[in-house]
């Protein structure tokens, strides 16, 4: 994330120009550089040219609506691996360059075309092109002021504006809208959050939990409102600076700062472009091959079948984290050395939020129960989903051993029975059964 | 600059320097040494991390806060009285870091 130039391996040149690779991973960020760090490990001996459009060294994206918004995370600490580490591996770099069109034989091999006019050639092909900001659709949403946290460009841009900023509008309450939300109050601004459905996080939790985070946020100073219905963004007097967010209704919450966090877009194109199978993501099978059976895609871009064992046959998902992205990326690095492994784990996912430390273990796709455990002297809450039965997910919030025993459970196939897991008193390791 | 000097399961040691105020985990991952994963980067969400800390140097840390304490109990091998998750443990100037790290992580 520094403007220091990178010493990057540079790949040979044939006489036309163009540049041979072995492996060309597209996207240097968190499955982009899991999949060389594992093919490494693993013994792949080819060139790997890991190449993004970034203008920064490959970052970790989680603490840019946490620790280094608030600045307390320098964001040398946000790289993943030293240029050494790279070096050393082999491993060539590309930032900056951002590919418009791939040409690809049937063997797999081609040539990816970048916009600059450089030309990356490869024999196999890795899509790690994750995910991009829904942009908000509503009139004045090009204003200055108007901005999206998705990588660390819209982080320094935001951190650059803060100034001076007395109220900030979080569009969106989902994760990243209100880890920022949380964040902004924290760095003294008056925030004010709108969310358009009825409850908060509403995509990834349940309902107790939302109903816990708005009561929860709602206490520690957030303005947060539900079913908000916005209408447009409102330009400061003659200027083409936003000055408030107008909801239907006729109300203007007033903003210096608007930030929107209303979802993500996988970032499909070039997948498309080759002709690759795309629903929601690039459609990829257990061992991360794209339709055309030579192409990985890993993920946020990609669409995978349900990895949680257990999981309908055909049931599929796209899923938006670290946990996915590193665990997604180690079966791409065994197909790529032509091993077959399925993708079966148990995802996780955190988010901090203010105190509030929220930690994921299994989906909850699918649950018809849930129990909630309560322990409101030590702030701890979880919430445990179950599907016919059986323990499938939970929500834990500041309650890391919940999370652990679930997580746990989860992955040696033991159930935690709701019965007994609905005392807050009871230590779940110590009722985990198998089968 | 410290050195962290690491010691995986089989008894292989490596030394990597690190920056005072860097931790244990980020001198670890920004250098490639296998036996920390640290999926969470650090924010004391995933016990990834995990570490045993020579005994004759364990009075030099600081102590554990109550999350750290029970996140180590759900770590892939269990845990030890020397037991940290090395995100948690920060490189002083003039303080070498003595630790092992576990089987797995996962
Ligand atoms: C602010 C924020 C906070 C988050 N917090 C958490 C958290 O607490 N816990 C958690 O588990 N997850 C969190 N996530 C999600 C997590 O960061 C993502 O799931 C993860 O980054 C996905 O990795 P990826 O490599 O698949 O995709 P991405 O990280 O989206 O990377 C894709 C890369 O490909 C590049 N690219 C795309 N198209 C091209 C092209 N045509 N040419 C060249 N390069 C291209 C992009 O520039 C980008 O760098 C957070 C995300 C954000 C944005
Ligand atoms: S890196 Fe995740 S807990 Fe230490």
């Amino acid at each position: 994330m520094d403007t220091t130039t990178t010493t990057t391996a540079v790949p040979a040149e044939t006489a036309d120009g163009a540049v041979r690779t072995g492996l060309l991973i597209i996207g240097a960020s968190q499955s982009g550089v899991q999949l060389a760090v594992s093919l490494r490990a693993l013994g792949f001996d080819e060139h790997i040219t890991l190449l993004g459009e970034e203008d920064h060294r490959p970052y970790q994206r989680p603490a840019l609506s946490k620790e280094f918004l608030q600045g307390t995370v320098e964001s040398e600490s946000l790289i993943f691996r030293s240029n050494q580490y790279w070096e050393d591996h082999n491993v060539a770099l590309v930032k900056g360059e951002r590919i418009e069109r791939i040409d690809k034989e049937a063997d797999g091999s081609g040539v990816a075309h970048a916009a600059s006019g450089a030309e990356f050639r490869f024999r196999r092909l890795a899509l790690t092109v994750g995910a991009r900001a829904r942009r908000l659709q509503v009139p004045g949403a090009d204003l200055a002021g108007v901005v999206y946290l998705r990588n660390a460009d819209d982080a320094l841009a935001l951190k650059a504006q803060l100034g001076g900023v007395q109220d900030a509008v979080v569009i969106g309450g989902g994760f990243i809208g209100l880890e920022a939300a949380s964040s902004l109050h924290k760095m003294g601004k008056n925030v004010t959050v709108l969310e358009y459905g009825p409850r908060l996080i509403g995509r990834a939790v349940g309902e107790e939990t939302s109903e816990y985070f708005l009561t929860a946020h709602r206490g520690r100073g957030l303005d947060i409102r539900l079913n908000a219905r916005i209408q447009e963004l409102v330009p400061a007097d003659g200027g083409g600076r936003v000055a408030g967010v107008g909801l239907e209704g006729g109300t203007v919450v007033p903003a210096q700062l608007v930030l929107v966090g209303i979802g993500v877009v996988p970032n499909t194109e070039l997948g498309e472009q080759l002709g690759l199978e795309v629903d929601n993501g690039i459609v990829v099978d257990r061992h991360a091959l794209a339709s055309d059976g030579t192409t990985v895609a890993v993920g946020d871009v990609a669409n995978m079948p349900n990895p949680l064992p257990g999981s309908p046959e055909g049931e599929r998902i796209r899923l938006e984290s670290v946990n996915n992205a590193i665990e997604h990326a180690k079966v791409a690095a065994y197909s790529l050395m032509g091993r077959r492994e399925d993708y079966a784990g148990i995802p996780w996912f955190w988010s901090n939020q203010a105190d509030l430390k929220l930690q994921i273990a299994g989906l909850t796709l699918g649950y018809d129960q849930t129990v909630v455990r309560r322990d409101e002297e030590r702030g701890k809450f979880s919430v445990l989903y179950y599907r016919g039965g059986q323990i499938i997910a939970a929500d834990c919030v500041n309650a890391p051993l919940d999370f652990m025993a679930v997580k746990n459970a989860l992955a040696k196939g033991q159930n935690i029975p709701a019965e007994a897991a609905a005392d807050p008193a009871v230590v779940l390791k110590t009722i985990a059964t198998d089968g | 600059m410290p050195t962290v000097h690491f010691t995986d399961a089989e008894g292989a040691v490596r030394d990597v320097e690190g920056n005072p105020g860097d931790s244990v985990m980020e001198t670890a991952v920004r250098n490639g040494v296998p036996g920390i994963v640290a999926e969470c980067g650090g924010s004391l969400s995933c016990a990834t991390c995990h570490v045993f800390v020579r005994e004759d140097t364990l009075d030099q840390l600081p102590e554990m806060e109550e999350m750290e304490d029970e996140m180590l109990y759900g770590t892939a091998v269990d845990r030890e009285d020397n037991s940290r998750l090395s995100c948690q443990l920060k490189l002083c100037e003039g303080q070498d870091m003595y630790v092992s790290t576990p089987e797995t992580q996962v």
